[in-house]
């Protein structure tokens, strides 16, 4: 039931995805060229889900004490802004500006069966693989 | 190349990308954060890595059952192989080293106004935003 679960989840996070068009780096690029040919749906992606988790997350700590399959919830507590969190994500940045790809978008875009997504996706893992090998030897740090 | 605005689609797309977080946070006690949900099925694999394989195999699965059944996702790729697989490996690596991406730190730190979160968002979009800038009106790029 747990496993079940977790695929239906995955799934309905996938249709989101999907028909938002957050699975279309034509899209997502267009939401950041202001200057060119700008689509703002992206904007209303953000806002849906954003409002949808921050007022069900809301109800969830309040009326759960624990979650259902689990004995805790797994949240970070880590409240230090370093330069690894500022360093990370200014990286990542400039990859989804080149690509138009995000892990979230183009997951559920191995779906349509791309040759340019699976492309993507394995040059995606080869980087998570390369900073946990630099966060394991270099920054002595415990990987996510 | 240009989109249409699909203001209803984005809005309900949304709503369901957040109600897929708030369950998973309900049911699992988990951050629906897609960079983290990949690294746990990477070697070396986290010792619950089966949730978070049927949660990427819903994710996937969803789009193909939509497809198979007629229904239309538009899909276009203006980067070229060499910045798909440069812009790829730049991503897993920023977004390991920053915790998150758009859907770990955008979505789900933001509806927990997690600080680490709100800063992290605000200097990918803005980090996004200079690139796409440069690459399409400095460059010359797609």
């Amino acid at each position: 039931m747990r496993l079940f679960s977790a695929l239906v989840i995955g799934a309905i996070f996938g249709l989101g995805i999907a028909i938002s068009g957050m699975a279309n780096p034509a899209k997502v690029l267009n939401f950041f060229d202001i200057a060119g040919t700008w689509d703002p749906s992206l904007l209303l992606v953000m806002v849906g889900a954003l409002v949808t988790t921050a007022i069900g997350y809301r109800i969830v700590f309040r009326r759960m004490p624990a979650p259902l399959y689990e004995r805790a919830y797994n949240v970070p507590g880590n409240r230090t802004i370093d330069a690894r969190l500022i360093g990370g994500a200014a990286i990542f940045g400039i990859g989804w500006g080149i690509t138009g790809f995000c892990p979230g978008g183009a997951i559920p875009a191995l779906g349509l069966a791309e040759p340019e997504t699976f492309i993507f996706m394995a040059a995606m893992v080869a980087g998570i693989l390369a900073a946990r090998f630099l966060q394991v030897t270099v920054l002595k740090t415990a990987t996510i | 190349m240009e989109t249409e605005f699909t203001p209803i689609l984005a809005i309900v797309g949304g709503v369901l990308i957040g109600i897929a977080s708030v369950l998973l946070m309900a049911l699992h006690g988990r951050i629906a954060g897609m960079t983290g949900i990949v690294g746990g099925v990477l070697p070396p694999f986290s010792s619950d890595w089966t949730w978070r394989a049927a949660f990427l195999a819903g994710a996937v699965l969803a789009p193909a059952v939509l497809v198979a059944a007629g229904y239309e996702i538009p899909f276009d790729v203006p980067p070229s192989t060499l910045a798909l697989i440069v812009g790829g490996l730049i991503v897993g690596f920023g977004a390991t080293l920053g915790s998150g991406c758009t859907s770990g730190h955008g979505v789900c730190g933001m509806a927990r106004v997690s600080p680490r979160s709100i800063v992290a968002t605000g200097v990918f979009m803005a980090s996004t935003f200079a690139t796409v800038y440069v690459v399409r009106h400095v460059l010359g790029g797609a």
